[in-house]
């Protein structure tokens, strides 16, 4: 496939990227993993005039934890280095358990984690888990930086907030004031399928009882949902079976699925209701095990 | 002193493949790689509406783009007679659109231009006024009574149906069952699907004016075909067209019809006087060219208490789009389709079929298939798993009930196909000793009590492949026969050249297998070469399972051919009478003298030096081959499942295969076709189909949408094996590639169908994907009759 005519840049710095932008004036786009705007592009559904290619500026490959207890996601990060990671699933259960679901291993080795997040597709497996753990993202424009929560970042399908001369440099997820579990599951009719439905579910425990918990739905709304309260029904009690049940029924009825050739809407809902209670009953027998 | 057979490459050796060498290091020779000089790129712009009146075509814009050498529309076809085409099964076919567009995805116009993204930016700048028309997207609809008529270019053509016809005893059939105990019903949809080659169609035309020579690179599976049709349908001369079909990229039936890219390409050469490459892009190969599959059936078996089957009657409706293109070549309008129980010993069958046109992409390639034999043998294998169900009898009791025994052979089916040769109980047994039958009916009553769902399907059949013999086999007319030519050099080395065209399945190393066996030479000296009209003997082409059947036969009595002048030869050398000579591998000797001999590349090289009087010099000649019956090999094969029932996820615990193919000429190879082939039967079983919304829009045109399986998501295979000779063939040899395909996908149906067995649901359509086994699991109703697509609009 052939796609529209485009110019090539292939800037060194963050400063030199946002100047190429500004310069495009809304017409390029930023290629970082380029696993879904390559795509886009050779349907010839997107035409930038422009791509910035970012892979050359240095020092946006990295994830780590800080002593603060953030962890910091860089703009090149690579959804197969979050796969690898050695660090990962002691900081982020959640994270951990989505790295390995994303799309394809093939895709994994080039696509971006903050890339990802920032193509707002309702079907990202990242934005649910960003959701879920109320992960930021940072935005370096012209007049400098601004951190934005991923649940304001997302405006709508392939829809953010950032302007057409900012570059999201880095993703952060917030420091835990407890113990954090965590996990994923998605339905997919083959692997690197679409999401027919997936759950992320990050929680932080202090004793039996949860002190935070946050539910993030994929590809069951026209954006990742947000189920703020099937996670706020968990906060404050421990995971009872009754409180397990309550949450998955609030999570399904937060669930705005459409019905498709994926499957009925009816059929999402069930989807999503089975795996929050599969996830949750998971977290309680690890938490039980590790006691 | 005889030569160790399976050290020289002949048969039973699972020598690697020679082909492999070349593709494993990126060395293969696709259309594709082929860059002629001055060549120009060709696209097509398509339609993006299933059924719509053509007002107007506008090229005016394309025109106008630097580098746009030509904007070929359909009024510009007409006007050289080129607008429509005939097809392989007596229809006409529009090459370009000119009245109307009868699927999403048509050809409307194409631009030839300096390169391809200038001759889809032209593509881009055509604009197309369209007036849109109700399109039918299934037979129901186009059945229906005042259903616009999509096929209106057709004198007398007054509704949308293709065909009308029935095989079989009627009035038998009604008799019994009349006479029946009980009379199991099933209804299906066997969806459709597309073949899917990793390399799509296209075709590089050079048309030389100085010279009046076409040469055509086309990715076929039947160059020979081509350049038949290519001969009578433009009226070129034949000898100064020159179809070469280099390396394919797989084919699986997609790559045996005509399609008007082809057409296109030629034209725009011969009009350009210069090299036009049309390479179809994947959106382009999903949406328009030869779909398989898509047959409703209204399945009924006439049962007697004890399990005995008396009577088989079947209807099908068959979706073939909007043009009646069928690539196969038997006289039967639904294909092989009647094939269906051959395997099992039935008084009474009948069979009415109904084609009918609709608004989709011409279907009906045999995809890995022989002509509609894969639907048979799933319809077969469902109703037959249904009726065990309904009498109560264990499925692997009911079939043994049923098969045919090892000495009713030759064995007249119901349907008329004569059968020579297997061992299907001992295959049976084989594949449920594997699969622990027993144990697992047992797992799976104490794993109900626990709430879980486990499953078991068994498919049995046998299939008629190796189309054909020429009193019942033809291509417009053209015998389905196939054809080898064998040369033999002064050193004994060899150059092997056959009408098939091997396009993955490793001709190039299996038929050096069969000279090997046939003459002693070691596969290693020699070289095999198919796919160039200049040079190839004329064949048929490689479908339907039919190389080794009829060109793997040309190959042995080429060699069988070489051997008996070799002989003469060997005796001259050996100054004895021809009477007096004895054959081993490799070698002739005389008969009261054994170690007095000469070898067959000593044969080879008196052929060119030392003649004997009266004998012509050289040692080489061609075989074409007319086989007396079809090939009928038989598998077994059995999965096992676990359903979850909250979500309707099914994983497959185990599948077991066993095949009887008859002699293996590389057991290696054999093997590889059967796990091919059950992984597209695990694909079409659980997710794989092309679906249309209420629009006609394909549903299905990328590989986010089309699913294949991958590595990742295939289960693991058992194979088994049991060897039949087939008693007509040469070699012994039955045809293979495509049995795992064929029978395979109601295995796994099956089994899934046996985990819900106590919801009542009698079936579910492929493919089972999760959504639809929990509707079933859930509403505890049938999922028959349609394609799944749903939307909330």
């Amino acid at each position: 496939m052939y796609p529209s005519r485009f110019n090539y840049e292939s800037p060194k710095t963050i400063e030199e990227a946002i100047a190429l932008l500004t310069k495009g004036n809304g017409e390029a786009k930023i290629l970082a993993g380029g696993m879904s705007l390559i795509p886009m592009m050779k349907l010839r559904f997107a035409s930038p005039e422009m791509l910035v290619d970012i892979n050359n500026i240095p020092d946006l490959n990295y994830h780590r934890a800080d002593a603060d207890g953030t962890f910091h996601i860089g703009a090149l990060c690579r959804h197969s280095d979050l796969e690898k990671s050695s660090i990962l699933a002691q900081h982020q259960p959640t994270l951990a358990a989505t790295a390995p679901l994303v799309a394809d291993p093939i895709v994994r080795n080039r696509g971006t984690f903050v890339g990802s997040v920032c193509h707002a597709d309702p079907q990202g497996d990242w934005a649910s888990a960003m959701i879920a753990l109320d992960g930021m993202i940072v935005a370096q424009g012209p007049k400098g930086r601004r951190t934005i929560a991923v649940r304001d970042f997302v405006t709508g399908p392939f829809q953010n907030v950032l302007a057409s001369n900012e570059i999201a440099i880095e993703a952060i997820i917030p420091a835990t004031k407890g113990i954090r579990f965590g996990g994923y599951l998605k339905l997919e009719r083959r692997i690197g399928d679409f999401a027919t439905a997936g759950v992320a579910v990050a929680l932080e425990l202090s004793g039996a009882s949860v002190i935070r918990a946050g539910i993030g739905l994929t590809g069951v709304g026209s954006s990742t949902v947000n189920a703020t309260d099937a996670a706020q029904s968990l906060v404050g009690s421990p995971l009872t079976s009754e409180a397990i049940e309550r949450a998955a029924d609030l999570a399904a009825q937060a669930a705005q699925p459409r019905s498709d050739h994926r499957g009925s809407a009816a059929y999402k809902k069930q989807v999503v209701r089975t795996f929050v209670v599969r996830i949750l009953t998971e977290i309680n027998s690890t938490k039980t095990k590790a006691a | 002193m005889s030569l160790d057979e399976i050290k020289i490459g002949g048969m039973g050796a699972s020598r690697r493949r020679v082909e492999d060498n070349r593709f494993i290091r990126g060395k293969g020779n696709y259309v594709d790689d082929v860059v002629l000089p001055g060549m120009l790129h060709m696209e097509i712009l398509r339609s993006p509406l299933a059924h719509a009146r053509i007002k107007s075509i506008d090229v005016s814009a394309a025109w106008a783009i630097p580098g746009v050498r030509l904007v070929l529309t359909g009024e510009m076809m007409a006007a050289r007679n080129l607008a429509w085409m005939p097809t392989l099964s007596y229809d006409t076919q529009a090459v370009l659109a000119t009245d109307k567009v009868r699927f999403q995805g048509q050809e409307v116009a194409c631009v030839i231009a300096d390169d391809p993204y200038i001759a889809k930016d032209g593509c881009e700048a055509i604009v197309v006024d369209y007036e849109p028309l109700t399109p039918i997207v299934n037979p129901m609809q186009a059945l229906a009574p005042g259903a616009p008529l999509i096929r209106d270019d057709k004198e007398n053509q007054k509704d949308n149906v293709v065909f009308d016809w029935q095989v079989g005893d009627k009035a038998a059939t009604d008799k019994a069952f009349a006479s029946a105990d009980k009379v199991s019903k099933l209804e299906l949809h066997y969806p459709r699907s597309h073949p899917s080659p990793i390399e799509t169609c296209g075709s590089i035309a050079d048309f030389d004016r100085s010279t009046s020579k076409l040469t055509v690179y086309m990715t076929t599976q039947a160059p020979h075909i081509i350049r038949a049709a290519v001969a009578l349908v433009a009226e070129l001369p034949e000898h100064m067209i020159r179809i070469i079909s280099p390396d394919l990229g797989g084919g699986f039936g997609n790559k045996v019809p005509v399609y008007p890219g082809y057409v296109m390409s030629i034209l725009a050469s011969i009009l350009l006087e210069k090299p036009v490459k049309w390479i179809e892009d994947k959106t382009g190969n999903l949406i328009s060219t030869g779909f398989g599959r898509d047959v409703y059936l209204k399945g009924e078996l006439a049962l007697r208490k004890d399990g005995k089957i008396l009577a088989v009657r079947m209807h099908t409706d068959s979706d073939h789009g909007a043009f009646f293109s069928d690539a196969q070549p038997s006289k039967f309008k639904i294909g092989l389709m009647h094939s269906a129980f051959a395997c099992y010993d039935i008084p009474a069958a009948h069979l009415t079929a109904r084609g009918v046109y609709t608004n989709k992409a011409p279907g009906g390639v045999a995809y890995r298939c022989s002509f509609r034999v894969t639907e048979a043998m799933f319809f077969q294998e469902r109703m037959v798993q249904a009726a065990a169900d309904d009498l109560g009898i264990d499925q692997a009791e009911f079939r043994r009930v049923n098969l045919v025994h090892d000495d009713d052979f030759p064995h007249r089916t119901a349907f008329g196909f004569l059968t020579d040769s297997g061992q299907y109980a001992k295959c049976l047994d084989i594949g449920l000793e594997a699969i622990g039958y027993k144990d697992f009916l047992k797992q799976k009553e104490e794993a109900k009590k626990r709430g879980r769902l486990l499953g078991i399907g068994i498919s049995t059949m046998t299939e008629p492949l190796g189309a054909g013999n020429s009193r019942a086999y033809d291509i417009l007319g053209i015998k389905m026969f196939d054809s080898a030519e064998l040369r033999v050099h002064m050193t004994g080395k060899a150059i092997l050249r056959t009408g098939a065209k091997s396009q993955g399945q490793g001709h190039e190393t299996t038929w050096a297998q069969i000279v090997a066996h046939e003459l002693g030479i070691p596969a290693d000296d020699i070289v095999v070469e198919e796919g160039d009209t200049d040079t190839a003997p004329f064949g048929m082409g490689t479908y339907a399972s039919r190389s080794t059947p009829v060109a793997g036969a040309a190959v042995a009595m080429v060699s069988r051919k070489i051997r008996a002048k070799a002989r003469k030869i060997a005796a001259h050398l050996l100054e004895v009478s021809e009477e007096d000579v004895e054959w081993e591998l490799g070698r002739f000797y005389v008969r009261s003298a054994p170690t007095r001999g000469v070898t067959i590349q000593d044969c080879a090289f008196a052929a060119y030096t030392n003649m004997p009087d009266g004998l012509e010099p050289g040692l080489e000649n061609v075989s074409y081959y007319d086989p007396p019956n079809l090939t009928w090999p038989f598998a077994c094969y059995i999965a096992t499942v676990e359903v979850d029932p909250q979500t309707g996820v099914w994983d497959v615990l185990k599948v077991v295969a066993v095949d009887d193919c008859g002699v293996r000429i590389n057991p290696m190879i054999v093997e590889g076709q059967i796990m091919g082939g059950l992984t597209e039967a695990y694909a079409m079983a659980s997710m794989q189909f092309i679906t249309f919304d209420s629009e006609g829009n394909c549903v299905g045109s990328n590989y986010m949408d089309y699913l294949l399986p991958t590595a990742w998501e295939t289960p693991g295979f058992e194979l088994h094996e049991v060897v039949t000779p087939c008693p007509h063939h040469p070699i012994g040899a039955k045809g293979i590639g495509e049995c795992a395909t064929v029978g395979g996908p109601a295995a796994f149906v099956n089994a899934v169908m046996d985990a819900v067995k106590d919801t009542g649901v009698r079936n579910i359509d492929m493919p089972l994907l999760p959504d639809r086994v929990y509707e079933a699991l859930t509403t505890k109703k049938d999922i028959s009759g349609f394609p799944p697509v749903k939307t909330d609009a």
